[in-house]
Order: structure tokens, then sequence, then C-alpha cells
């Protein structure tokens, strides 16, 4: 069966997806995954790079950019990265590995449900997280609103849209937690490399930045740090994440399984 | 070993001979086909797990699925749930097919799977309330916990249940949507004795509320207890389906009759009846073998000539030996795993 097979069914009561995001939201609650990794440690990290003396500083190795303000686009796609790939997809591969959306997909209830309550409360820790990160960033350690918020904002959507739908796939394809497990971390370390987690952007070979520039965390970064300092950004970054986005989320439906 | 003697539960007893006597196979005339399944096949690769299996569910009817290990029992009822798509045969429950009115079947149906976990981090009353709440006319939410000895369990959470009660919680799941049909695929395996006759007990009163249940089953007794009809499954195909007594009977398998008689008797007043094959005496123990209604048969005539048959024991063949004798295999051979 696919995603796109009754997603409204006549017989469900409406009632039934209130109480399934709701039970939901007690397992984030009390299996905190998603809060510690997606939202605790990132914030924590922001924290300790504004407080650290001379990380504001302009450095001439990250042409004149501070290391705050270089890594504060890279700990906003670290956020997005682990929700979508880690904390998403790991809590569905549970599920299926543990047959409770074999369970549920016998009972009026389309098991997508599942997965829409899911995306929606990983999502909420990721705007929870994204708010106190540029709450904090711009407001708290200095640097100011984005010089371009309409691109910095689809920016960031479009950041959203790609991570979710390479972590939808995952889910989609991940027979037990183990398998997301892996499959999720063999995407988030080279991606948050080329975001430049390691090694910032501003100081990659040409050939690293080039390949950093068609990936999504490396397109997300670029048009996120451009759009901060008003740099008008070239459209690239924003269609490579289209791309992305657009690519997994056609492979996900295509190929989601609830056993 | 069952003792179900004359005098058994009266309602059952008319049950099953009025399905015997209409037709071992299909329900009574007149009565309301809940699950139809015929010719159902189907293949995992080149093993085929189910081969040509017809059989029907009469409205408020206990079925039986019984079968060694690998016999195609659970994969049949996965595809009356809707849970797997057959290759070929047609399916209907209640007038739905599983396969293309899934949203109907699971509106009037309930299922108890094997290996199906809930989560973990949920409580007892959590997981009940989420179901309860996926239904538009569900049962009653307390009656149900109550039921299941689930109350008191309640608060904790479903990680921490043992397995007897993890089982008792996927049963009541199976029946908080108050459905038309319940598939119950081994309902009591993993529990102790004590819940197993509790679950019984409320299988029964759910019976009586005019709910079809499909029973996959690998426990004789559970069988003969509850089901009004039994289908026999080996190796993927229907070796019989009838009454668990029916089944008996067609196995060709003796009753036996034993008790000790008030009085002496003339042997010959028994071997002259039609359903007694032979007489023995064991000390002061008479033992009777025979078929048919052979209890009635000896009580009655020892009765005509003045004698009482006290300490009465009817020892009839059972289902185990009736799966013996219609298959030459032993049901219990290897059932060590679960899935087939």
């Amino acid at each position: 069966m696919s995603v796109r097979a009754s997603l409204l069914p006549v017989g469900t009561p409406r009632s039934a997806f209130g109480k399934l995001l709701k039970n939901e939201t007690k397992i984030a609650w009390r299996v905190p995954i998603g809060l510690i990794l997606g939202v605790a440690v990132p914030v924590l990290a922001l924290v300790i790079f504004g407080s650290v003396p001379g990380m504001n500083k302009p450095a001439k190795s990250l042409g004149g950019l501070s290391y705050f303000s270089v890594y504060f686009p890279i700990l906003i796609v670290f956020v997005l990265a682990v929700l979508s790939l880690i904390s998403l997809p790991t809590h569905l591969a549970t599920y299926r590995e543990q047959g409770i959306l074999r369970r549920i997909s016998t009972t009026p209830v389309p098991p997508a449900w599942m997965l829409a309550a899911q995306l929606i409360i990983n999502l909420a820790l990721a705007a929870l997280a994204l708010a106190i990160l540029v709450a904090a960033g711009t407001a708290g350690f200095g640097l100011g609103a984005p010089k371009a918020p309409g691109e910095f904002t689809l920016a960031l959507l479009l950041t959203i849209a790609a991570t979710f739908a390479i972590g939808l796939w995952v889910s989609a394809i991940a027979r037990s937690a183990g398998a997301a497990g892996a499959i999720g971390q063999l995407f988030l370390y080279p991606l948050l490399f080329f975001a430049g987690l390691w090694l910032p952007r501003q100081r990659m070979a040409p050939v690293l930045k080039n390949i950093s520039d068609w990936t999504p965390l490396g397109a997300s970064v670029r048009a996120l740090q451009d759009s901060m300092l008003g740099i008008s950004p070239s459209a690239q970054p924003f269609l490579v994440l289209t791309a992305w986005a657009a690519i997994f989320a056609f492979l996900a439906l295509r190929y989601f399984r609830w056993e | 070993m069952s003792l179900s003697s004359a005098g058994g539960a009266p309602r059952a007893t008319g049950h099953r001979e009025a399905g015997f006597r209409a037709a071992p196979g299909t329900p009574a005339p007149g009565t309301e086909v809940a699950v139809e399944v015929s010719h159902l096949r189907k293949a995992y690769g080149s093993t085929v797990a189910v081969d040509d299996v017809s059989f029907s569910v009469r409205q408020g009817e206990i079925f039986g699925v019984l079968g060694p290990n690998g016999a195609g029992k659970t994969t049949t009822v996965e595809c009356v749930i809707g849970l797997r798509s057959p290759d070929s045969g047609d399916i209907r429950v209640a007038g739905f097919n599983p396969q293309t009115d899934r949203e109907d079947l699971h509106a009037i149906t309930g299922a108890q799977l094997q290996a199906s976990a809930l989560p973990a981090r949920l409580k007892v009353s959590e997981i009940l309330e989420m179901f309860h709440s996926f239904y538009l006319d569900p049962a009653d939410l307390d009656e149900i916990m109550d039921a299941l000895g689930l109350t008191e369990k309640r608060n904790d959470y479903y990680k921490s249940l043992s397995g007897g009660l993890k089982q008792r919680l996927s049963v009541a799941l199976a029946l908080i949507g108050n459905p038309q049909v319940a598939v119950l695929d081994e309902m009591t395996t993993g529990l102790d004795p004590q819940a197993r006759r509790d679950t019984w007990g409320l299988i029964e009163g759910v019976r009586e509320r005019g709910v079809t249940i499909i029973l996959v089953t690998h426990y004789m007794d559970e069988a003969e207890r509850l089901c009004d009809r039994v289908a026999l499954l080996d190796r993927g195909r229907i070796v019989a389906i009838d009454t668990p007594e029916g089944l008996a009977d067609r196995a060709g398998v003796n009753k036996r009759v034993r008790f000790v008689p008030s009085k002496p008797f003339d042997d010959r007043l028994l071997t002259d009846l039609p359903e007694v094959q032979g007489v023995q005496r064991d000390s002061e123990q008479v033992i009777v073998t025979g078929s048919g209604e052979l209890a009635n048969a000896v009580i009655l005539t020892l009765a005509g000539a003045g004698v009482t048959a006290t300490d009465l024991h009817l020892d009839s063949a059972n289902l185990e030996d009736a799966f013996i004798q219609l298959t030459g295999r032993h049901l219990h051979d290897e059932f060590s795993g679960k899935r087939e």
C-alpha cells in the first residue's frame, strides 16, 4: 500500500489522530532522544561557542568572518539533520521492527497517520531548536538579524524539506531500528562534513567546496550564510535543496512499507 | 481426553449438532455468512503456504483454525484481515473484499496478531484509549479492561508487562472496536492456565453478543471448548472441516464409557446395542467401547434393567486423535517456532 492511499478514510474518527499525536508526544518526552540530540546539544553548543572569548572576532582564515558566525548556520543544519536523519527514522523503524505499524494497519487508522504524527513532533522539535538558536544567535550573541530575511526563511524551509525528505526515505526503507541508525548515520556524517562541521566551507579546498555546494547541507549553509550577511545569494543552493527534497520525497512515497 | 458427558453445555451441544447435521463444511442454510474464503492460495517464493483453502464462517460462530506449525494457519487469517494479498482465490468478510475495501474491513474487524508489540513507553490505559478512539462505535473501555484483568495494570508501561499481560492487552485491543468479526491468532499462547480459562470465558461472552470469531490455535482443549466448527489444516491444505465431535467421529476413533454397576448384569444387555462394539470387565469396573450416542444408550438400557451406572466416565476421542487419524501426523510435532 502506498502512502497516498486513503489518508482520510471516512470510517475513522478524526479525534483518533489527536490521540495518536498525544501518545507519540508523550513518548517523545519519555524517550527524549530528539529533545536531547536535536535541541539540547545544539543549543548548548551555541552557548559554548558564543561564550568562548575570541569566537566573535573576525578571522582571516575564514575570509573575515568570526568563528561564531561561521558555525551558526552549521548548528542550524545540525539540528535539522539529527532530527530528520536519526530521531525520525529510528523511531519509525522501531515501530516497523516490532510490528506496531502492522498492528495499526489492521485498525481503521491509516498507518500514514503515525508517520504524520512523527513528522509533526520532529518538526515541532526543530522549530523549538531553531527558534532558540536564531533568537540566541542574533540577539544574545550579537550576530544581528539576517540581512536578507526572506532568503533566510526560504533557505530554512527548503533545508527542512530536503532533510526530512531524506529522513522519510530512510524511515521508508529501513526494516529495523539498527538499519535505520546505520543508514541515517551514513548520510549524517558525510553531509555534516560537507556542511563544514569539522572544516568550515571557507577553508575547504576548491574541489571539496564544489562538492559541498551540491550536497543538501552544504547548499543550505551557503544559502543561510549568504542571507545572514545580505550577500545576494545565487539561485543554485535553493535549486539544489529543492532537488534533494523532491527526489527523496518521491522515493519515500514510492518505497514506504508498513512491515 | 475430553470428558464431554451427555449432559454437557446444552447450548454448545445443540449448536454443534445443528452445524454437523446441516453440512460440516458449510454453514447451515438460512444463516448469514460472515466470512467466506474460496480457493485461497498464497505462496512465498517457491513455498506454497496455503493451497486451495475454502471455508465459510457463519455469523456468531467461533471457527477454529487448527494445525501444526507451518500448516498455513497464520497466512490464511492474515489474508482474511487484509494483511497479506492472496495469489488467487476470493475472500469476503461481511461482504467486503479485504484487498479493495480495507477501510470498511478494518472498521468492523478486530485482530490479535502474532509477533506484534506495542510502544514500550506507553501505559496500558494510554494504549487502550488510543485504540478505543480509532473506532466509530467502540466497546466499553472499562468493561473490556475489567474483563481482561487489566484495570489494576492500567498505569503500567507496556514494556513492564509480563508476557501473559501483553497477550491479554492484545486480545483487549482486538475486541475494543466492538468488531463484527474478530481474528485471534494464538490468543492464549503464553498465558498461565488460569488466565487461559479467564480468556475463554471472555470469548464465550463475546460470542453471546453475536461476534464472529476466527480462532487460530494449537491447543486441543481450547478448540474443543470454544469452537463450533474447526478447520484442520496440514501443509497448506484443509484436511477436514467439522464440529470437534464430528471430526473425532469421522476419524473413526471409538468412544469409551467406564462405570461401576450398582448390581450385576449380563453383558449381552449391552452387546446387543447397535452403538456398542465391546464390553470388558476390569474387577468392578465395566468398560464399554462403541460409537454414536454411546453413553445415552448404555445408561438408558441399564436403567431399564434396574441397574445404575455409578462413577461414570465418558472418554471420547479428541481432536488430537482426529488429527493423527486424518493426517498420519502429530499435531504437536514441532510448534516451537511461532511464525508460519
